[in-house]
C-alpha cells in the first residue's frame, strides 16, 4: 500500500441554515444544521476508500464538498499537497470528478453521448482538437460501450449503460480522484455487477484513486481497500476493509455490520442489532452522538465527545469511542 | 388463527395473466403465474425490476393500476376467486383477511389523519368495534409494533414519524384485523440497514406469533433469507424457479437464479468474483420464443429456443422451468 496522500480533508464542516424565518434571522437565532461536522479524512494515492453510513450521516455532503460542488463552512481540503480554494477554478475542478447515483438526471438529455464527451474534451483542452472525436470513441470502448453509442441520446440507454456513459464522462478529464456517490444503488443486481467490475478494471488500468460512497456494505467489502464509517456528520471509525469487518471497534459499526441481511437464515430470537432511530441532527445528544442508541453507553459518554483515535502510533485503525481500545489498554497495563 | 384445513393452500394463484394495453401495443407483465401459499408460511417473490413481481402481488387484492387488467387465471382465497369478486365484496377482504404493506409508508398513509385513527379504522369497519374499543386496540397494536409512548403518539400525524416508525404504523394497520395473510411490497427498501433489520425482525416475529402467512416481494435476496421459508424467482412475467429458501439459494436449479446469486456481492464471501448476467431483460411486448431467458443463458441449447418450458415440479417443494437444470448443479459442483 502506498503511503502517498492524494487528498486530505482537515476539520471540514458543512452547515445548512434551517428555518429561515425572518424573525429568527433578525434576532440572530438562525439554526444551522451541520451535515458534516468536523471531518478529517485522508485518501491515499491509488486506493479505493469507502465512505459508508446511513441516510443523513453526511456522507454525500462530504463527497460533494470534496468534489467542490458544495461549499464548506470551515476546514481545508488539500489535493496532492496543494490547498484547494473555496471557489475552485475549473483547472482544479477537473482533477476531482464525480459519478452520481442517478445517471439520467446527471446527463444532458438533449446531447448525444458523443456530444457530451466532445464538449467536455474541447472545453478542458484534454486532447488537441483534431483528436477529440477519436478520443471520445476510445473512452466509450474503455467503459465497454459500442462506438454506435456516440450518436445516441441518454434516454436510449438502459440504466447500466447510462452509468457507463457517466463514468466515461468522469474519466475523460483524467481526474486524480474519482468520487462515486452510490453509483450502483439504482441498478438491478445483474447490472450492478457489470458496473462494479468496470470500476475495478478502470482502477487497474488508469491507477484511479476512488472515493466510493455507499450504504451497501457487501458492495463496499467487495470493492474497497479501506472504509470510513460516518454517523451524524462525523467519521466514527476508519480501518482497512477486512480489519473493519473482522474487528469493528465502534459499537455503531458493529451494529451496522450485524444488521446486514445475510444469505442464510438468522437466529429468530435475536434482538435487532441497533435499537431506536438516529437523533435529530438539530438536537444531538451531548458527548458521544451515538450514545442514545448505544448498548454500552456509560456516564462518561454523556460528558465527553470521543475523538477519532488509533490505539497507538502507526495503527491503521481509528475509532471515536471511549471504549474502542479499552481491552487493549487493559492488556497493556497487565503485561506492562 | 382460523386458517383453512392444513395441507391445503391458503392462497392459490393459478395461471394468472395481467395485461397492459399501451401505446406500443399489448404487454403482459404477468404471464401465466401459478403460486400457492400454505397457512402460516412466508413466501418471497424475487426478481429484478420489470419481472412482474409487484404486479402479481397487487393483482391479488385488485390493486392494479387502472391501465392493467387481469385477463385470465384465478386467485383463490377461502374458496372464492378474488379476481371475479365485485368491488363491494372485495372490500370486505381487503384489510380484514388480507392486508398489505407498501414500500413507501408516507404515500400509503393519510397525511391529514392522526395515525391512531388510521390504525383504528380497520377494527372500526371490519370488526364492528366501537370508537373507544378501536382506539384501545390501536394503542395496544402500537405497543406491539414497538412505537414508544403509544397513548401520546396516537394523536400524532404521519409526518411527525421517522421512516422506520411509519413502517411500524403500517405494520400495526396490517395486523389490526388479525388477517390471515399479509402482502408486503418491498417494505424495507426505502429504509436504512439498521432500521430494516428492526422491521424485518419485527415482521417475522409477529407473523410467527400470530400464524399469519406472508407474501413478500423484494429484489433483495438476503432480505428474503431473513423472513421467508419459501421463495419463487420471477423473470419476464413468469416464475422460473421455486423452492425453500435454503434449497434455492444454495442449489439453484435455474440459470437465472444462479446468475442473480453470482452477480450480487455476498458480504460473507469477500474476494469472490462477480459474474454479471450478460444482455438485458427482454421486451415484454415481444418476448423471445421458447424459454424467455435463452438469449442470455450460457446453457441454452436448440430446444430452449423453440419449446417454452413450463414450471415443472421436481418434488413436493421444488420446481424449475429450465430444460437443462442439471447444468446448474454441475456448475456449482465445479466451483466447490
Amino acid at each position: 500500500m502506498s503511503a502517498q496522500v492524494m487528498l486530505e480533508a482537515t476539520g471540514v464542516e458543512v452547515g445548512f441554515p434551517v428555518g429561515s424565518s425572518l424573525g429568527a434571522r433578525l434576532r440572530h437565532q438562525q439554526h444551522v444544521l451541520h451535515a458534516v461536522d468536523g471531518v478529517d479524512l485522508t485518501v491515499r494515492k491509488g486506493e479505493a476508500l469507502a465512505l459508508v453510513g446511513e441516510s443523513g450521516s453526511g456522507k454525500s455532503t462530504l463527497a460533494r464538498a470534496i468534489a467542490g460542488i458544495q461549499r464548506t463552512s470551515r476546514g481545508q481540503i488539500t489535493l496532492d499537497g496543494r490547498v484547494l480554494p473555496a471557489r475552485r477554478p475549473s483547472a482544479e475542478r477537473r482533477k476531482i470528478q464525480m459519478v452520481f447515483q442517478d445517471p439520467y438526471s446527471s446527463l444532458n438529455p438533449r446531447l448525444t453521448v458523443g456530444g457530451i464527451l466532445r464538449e467536455l474534451l474541447r472545453a478542458h483542452h484534454v486532447v488537441p482538437r483534431g483528436e477529440v472525436d477519436s478520443h471520445a470513441r476510445q473512452l466509450l470502448r474503455m467503459v465497454g460501450l459500442d462506438e454506435d453509442a456516440m450518436h445516441a441520446l441518454p434516454r436510449q440507454f438502459s440504466g447500466g449503460q447510462r452509468q457507463r456513459v457517466a463514468i466515461a464522462r468522469a474519466i475523460a478529464l483524467r481526474p486524480e480522484l474519482l468520487v462515486a456517490d452510490e453509483p450502483v444503488s439504482a441498478l438491478d443486481v445483474s447490472v450492478q455487477a457489470t458496473i462494479l467490475n468496470l470500476l475495478q478494471e478502470l482502477r487497474g488500468e488508469l491507477g484511479l484513486t476512488l472515493l466510493f460512497i455507499s450504504h451497501n456494505l457487501a458492495v463496499v467489502r467487495h470493492l474497497c481497500d479501506r472504509v470510513a464509517v460516518m454517523y451524524m456528520g462525523r467519521i466514527i471509525e476508519v480501518a482497512p476493509t477486512e480489519e473493519l469487518f473482522r474487528d469493528p471497534r465502534h459499537p455503531y459499526t458493529a451494529g451496522l455490520l450485524a444488521a446486514i441481511p445475510r444469505m442464510t437464515a438468522r437466529d429468530e430470537g435475536e434482538a435487532p442489532a441497533v435499537r431506536g432511530d438516529p437523533p435529530s441532527p438539530l438536537r444531538l445528544p451531548t458527548g458521544c452522538r451515538f450514545r442514545s442508541r448505544c448498548p454500552m453507553a456509560q456516564p462518561v459518554c454523556a460528558e465527553r465527545d470521543p475523538q477519532l483515535a488509533p490505539p497507538g502510533p502507526g495503527s491503521e485503525h481509528s475509532a471515536a469511542c471511549h471504549f474502542a481500545w479499552a481491552a487493549q489498554a487493559a492488556n497493556a497495563a497487565e503485561t506492562g | 388463527m382460523s386458517g383453512p384445513a392444513s395441507g391445503r393452500a391458503q392462497l392459490e394463484v393459478s395461471d394468472l395473466r395481467v395485461q397492459i394495453a399501451g401505446r406500443h401495443g399489448v404487454v403482459h407483465p404477468v404471464d401465466g403465474v401459478s403460486l400457492e401459499i400454505a397457512p402460516g408460511e412466508a413466501t418471497g417473490l424475487v426478481g429484478e425490476s420489470g419481472s412482474g413481481k409487484s404486479m402479481t402481488l397487487r393483482s391479488i387484492l385488485g390493486l392494479l393500476p387502472p391501465e392493467a387488467t387481469v385477463t385470465s387465471g384465478k386467485v383463490v382465497f377461502d374458496d372464492t376467486d378474488l379476481t371475479r369478486l365485485p368491488r363491494s365484496r372485495l372490500n370486505k377482504v381487503r384489510g380484514a383477511k388480507i392486508a398489505m404493506i407498501f414500500q413507501e409508508p408516507m404515500s400509503a398513509l393519510n397525511p391529514v389523519m392522526r395515525v391512531g385513527n388510521q390504525i383504528a379504522e380497520g377494527p372500526l369497519i371490519h370488526l364492528g368495534m366501537s370508537r373507544a374499543q378501536a382506539a384501545r386496540r390501536a394503542i395496544e397494536l402500537m405497543q406491539r409494533v414497538g412505537i414508544p409512548d403509544p397513548e401520546r403518539r396516537f394523536r400524532a400525524f404521519p409526518h411527525e414519524f421517522s421512516g422506520g416508525m411509519r413502517q411500524r404504523v403500517m405494520i400495526a394497520m396490517a395486523l389490526s384485523c388479525d388477517p390471515e395473510l399479509i402482502l408486503c411490497d418491498e417494505p424495507t427498501t426505502a429504509l436504512d440497514v439498521t432500521i430494516q433489520d428492526q422491521i424485518l425482525r419485527l415482521l417475522a416475529r409477529l407473523c410467527r406469533e400470530s400464524g399469519t402467512s406472508l407474501m413478500f416481494v423484494t429484489h433483495d435476496l438476503p432480505v428474503v433469507a431473513q423472513v421467508c421459508h419459501q421463495v419463487a424467482v420471477m423473470y419476464a412475467g413468469r416464475i422460473v424457479e421455486r423452492g425453500t429458501v435454503s434449497q434455492v439459494f444454495s442449489r439453484p436449479l435455474h440459470p437465472y437464479t444462479l446468475g442473480l446469486l453470482r452477480s450480487a456481492p455476498d458480504v460473507d464471501r469477500p474476494g469472490q468474483s462477480l459474474v454479471p448476467i450478460g444482455g438485458s431483460p427482454p421486451s415484454l411486448a415481444s418476448p423471445p420464443a421458447g424459454c424467455r431467458f435463452h438469449p442470455r443463458c450460457k446453457f441454452a441449447e436448440e430446444d430452449c429456443k423453440v419449446s417454452d418450458p413450463p414450471l415443472r415440479l421436481l418434488d413436493a417443494s421444488r420446481a424449475t422451468a429450465c430444460l437443462h437444470y442439471e447444468r446448474c448443479l454441475d456448475e456449482i459442483g465445479a466451483d466447490t
